[in-house]
């Protein structure tokens, strides 16, 4: 398997500077940027795998970044790393198509994990942002950005976000449901895309395009 | 969808003149924004409105004088980020410069080809009334000079009193101009004109005053607010941060004082920053996230405290709550661990807390018995309040510990006040 390239976005050297000592030989760091118009010049130009991708940045943050490089670049996945932790902030940026959440006091190895996951196709939802997206299902916190008509959640994706939650890592969340860790990924990756297309007609267009149905 | 930055605080859409991107008062790139078109259009609507009679012109000092100036409202990060040069600002381009000037000229040709052909303002009108309001141009202009603005804006002292002396004194004239040439209809008629005329006076001198001191108004208050709460922060910065940033030089070599300062530092900052503002005696959540900054401080290991839904702290709650801070001390104490986590679910009916740690474990067999910490405190004092817990653990794999209480309808408080029903086997 090749080493998987990495761009990391932030506004704050030194941070970028850390993960970059965290991360790189595992993974080829190729970029990094501090605003959304070196991100977007520079990933257009280095075509990452994934994106470290901060939320909070000058010009538009996160949000403008993936804006204006999803259509053009449908290959290269995004990861949160956020200090923040306002449910706003976070659901907001995995409903604009991020792939995955994950605070910044991640230890390096986690996010090592973290980043060959959401190249994978997989979603990784920390165990803050499994809450925050069980609020979100449950209409207990009130956010702009999700809709009225968010799909339910199965009774197995809730187990399996409630387990997420409460600190499980997928193979224990596997050992404890009796499935396979396949199955769930399989259980996360649609719980995320629950959350990024929010109605039942996107879902079903979803679907319709991808020949499920 | 990010707000409308044209709509004002009462949801009216108004339209104003950018201070950051204009080239003479800025109204038609503020009418351009307001209504949506292309700026060229506006002036070019400017300009042929100019050749009927000047209508343009007047138009165009009347909306410098009545749209309020907007300058650019920035988050404080935002405003940074401009400073240190990571934004860049929008100018006006040197194309759109010399496409007004170009636009302006040829507007000033047709004027006056109109003139040339007589059909425009009346012949000898024409210069005094372009000179006058090159004039006002000029005054106005002034007025919107900083300088001007705070000058204009003072309602005491000498420049207030002068300016109202002045329009008494315009008053005053015009009374004994009318008591010098009395009588007649044609004294009225002077007198008339000559009110009229000291009315005029008067509103050029006050009336940009005026509509400057309506205008600034919002504009002052927002600034007020804005400066207060700039205050606020750094006021709590050095109130939070600084002091834990001196604290953490001074114990530089003690790396476990180091992290718990900074994992309290950071827990602070976060309860200001999100709004985590719940109280302990408030609800369930708060309550846990309380105990859990409690056993971060005394026992130094993290406790991660994730809440979905919240409850109001009542005896079962409390109890709840109670047990869970037992646990989390057990695992911070027994379990040799570097991090311990606590997740919170609340539906309205029921109310779970788990408590799980990856540490040593222990096998329930041999400890049960003995220890009164794990059935006292936690086991038998949920199923007091008619709750569940459960503990699973074993050697090498790590504790959780689940927590789970009914929880009792909000809607009648006097549950617990009400006397039982008299029961016949107790009858003696």
């Amino acid at each position: 398997m090749t080493t998987l390239r990495v761009a990391i976005v932030d506004d704050h050297a030194m941070f970028r500077t850390g993960v970059r000592a965290e991360i790189d030989g595992p993974v080829d760091v190729v970029a990094e940027a501090e605003d959304v118009d070196s991100a977007v010049t520079v990933i257009a130009a280095t075509q990452p795998d994934v994106v470290l991708l901060d939320v909070h940045m000058p010009g538009g943050g996160g949000l403008e970044v993936m804006r204006r490089l999803q259509a053009r670049h449908p290959g290269t996945k995004f990861l949160a790393l956020s200090v923040s932790d306002a449910a706003e902030d976070v659901i907001g940026i995995i409903r604009a198509g991020a792939r995955g959440y994950v605070t910044k006091n991640i230890s390096g190895p986690e996010l090592l994990d973290a980043i060959g996951r959401v190249a994978a196709g997989d979603a990784v939802f920390s165990p803050r942002l499994a809450g925050f997206v069980l609020d979100a299902f449950a209409g207990t916190i009130e956010i702009a950005q999700v809709d009225e008509d968010l799909d339910r959640l199965t009774e197995r994706e809730r187990e399996v976000m409630r387990l997420i939650a409460r600190g499980y890592a997928y193979k224990e969340v596997a050992k404890e449901l009796f499935i396979s860790i396949k199955t769930v990924e399989t259980h996360v990756s649609s719980v995320l895309r629950k959350l990024q297309l929010s109605s039942r007609h996107e879902l079903t267009r979803w679907a319709n395009d991808r020949r499920l149905i | 969808m990010s707000p409308d930055p044209l709509r004002d605080v009462d949801g009216y859409r108004r339209a104003y003149r950018p201070a950051d991107r204009r080239l003479v008062g800025g109204v038609s790139a503020g009418l351009a924004e307001h209504l949506g078109v292309p700026v060229l259009y506006v002036r070019l609507a400017f300009i042929v409105a100019t050749w009927v009679q000047g209508i343009g012109v007047l138009a165009y000092l009347l909306l410098w004088r009545f749209l309020p100036l907007r300058r650019p409202d920035l988050s404080p990060g935002l405003e940074s980020a401009t400073r240190r040069g990571l934004r860049s600002r929008t100018r006006t381009g040197p194309t759109e410069i010399a496409q007004t000037i170009a636009l302006g000229a040829v507007g000033i040709g047709v004027l006056l080809l109109i003139q040339a052909t007589g059909r425009g303002i009346g012949g000898g009108l024409f210069a005094p009334l372009l000179v006058a309001v090159v004039g006002l141009a000029v005054i106005w202009r002034q007025f919107d000079d900083v300088a001007w603005e705070r000058w204009m804006r003072q309602t005491r002292g000498w420049a207030f009193a002068s300016r109202v002396a002045a329009g008494a004194a315009l008053v005053a004239l015009a009374g004994l101009y009318f008591l010098g040439k009395e009588g007649g209809w044609g004294a009225a008629l002077n007198l008339a004109s000559a009110l009229v005329i000291a009315l005029l006076g008067i509103g050029l001198i006050l009336g940009p005053w005026i509509s400057r001191l309506l205008g600034d108004l919002g504009e002052e208050r927002r600034e007020r607010v804005r400066s207060q709460e700039r205050a606020d922060v750094a006021a709590h910065l050095h109130d939070s941060v600084l002091q834990t940033l001196a604290l953490l030089q001074k114990n530089a070599g003690d790396a476990a004082t180091v992290a718990t300062l900074a994992r309290r530092q950071e827990r602070e900052l976060r309860a200001w920053l999100y709004g985590d503002d719940e109280q302990a005696g408030d609800s369930l959540v708060g309550a846990l996230r309380a105990a859990a900054a409690d056993v971060e401080d005394t026992h130094r290991v993290p406790v991660e405290v994730i809440a979905v839904g919240d409850a109001p702290l009542d005896p079962d709650a409390l109890a709840l709550a109670r047990a869970a801070r037992e646990a989390m001390i057990n695992a911070a104490k027994h379990a040799k661990v570097d991090r311990i986590d606590v997740y919170a679910e609340t539906d309205g009916h029921t109310a779970d807390v788990f408590v799980r740690d990856r540490g040593v474990g222990f096998d329930l067999a041999t400890i049960a018995g003995d220890r009164m910490g794990v059935r006292g405190s936690i086991v038998d004092r949920v199923e007091r309040h008619g709750g569940l817990a459960s503990i699973r653990s074993s050697p090498g794999e790590g504790t959780e510990v689940a927590l789970s209480v009914t929880l009792r309808p909000r809607e009648s408080p006097s549950t617990t006040a009400t006397p039982e029903p008299p029961s016949t086997e107790e009858e003696p």
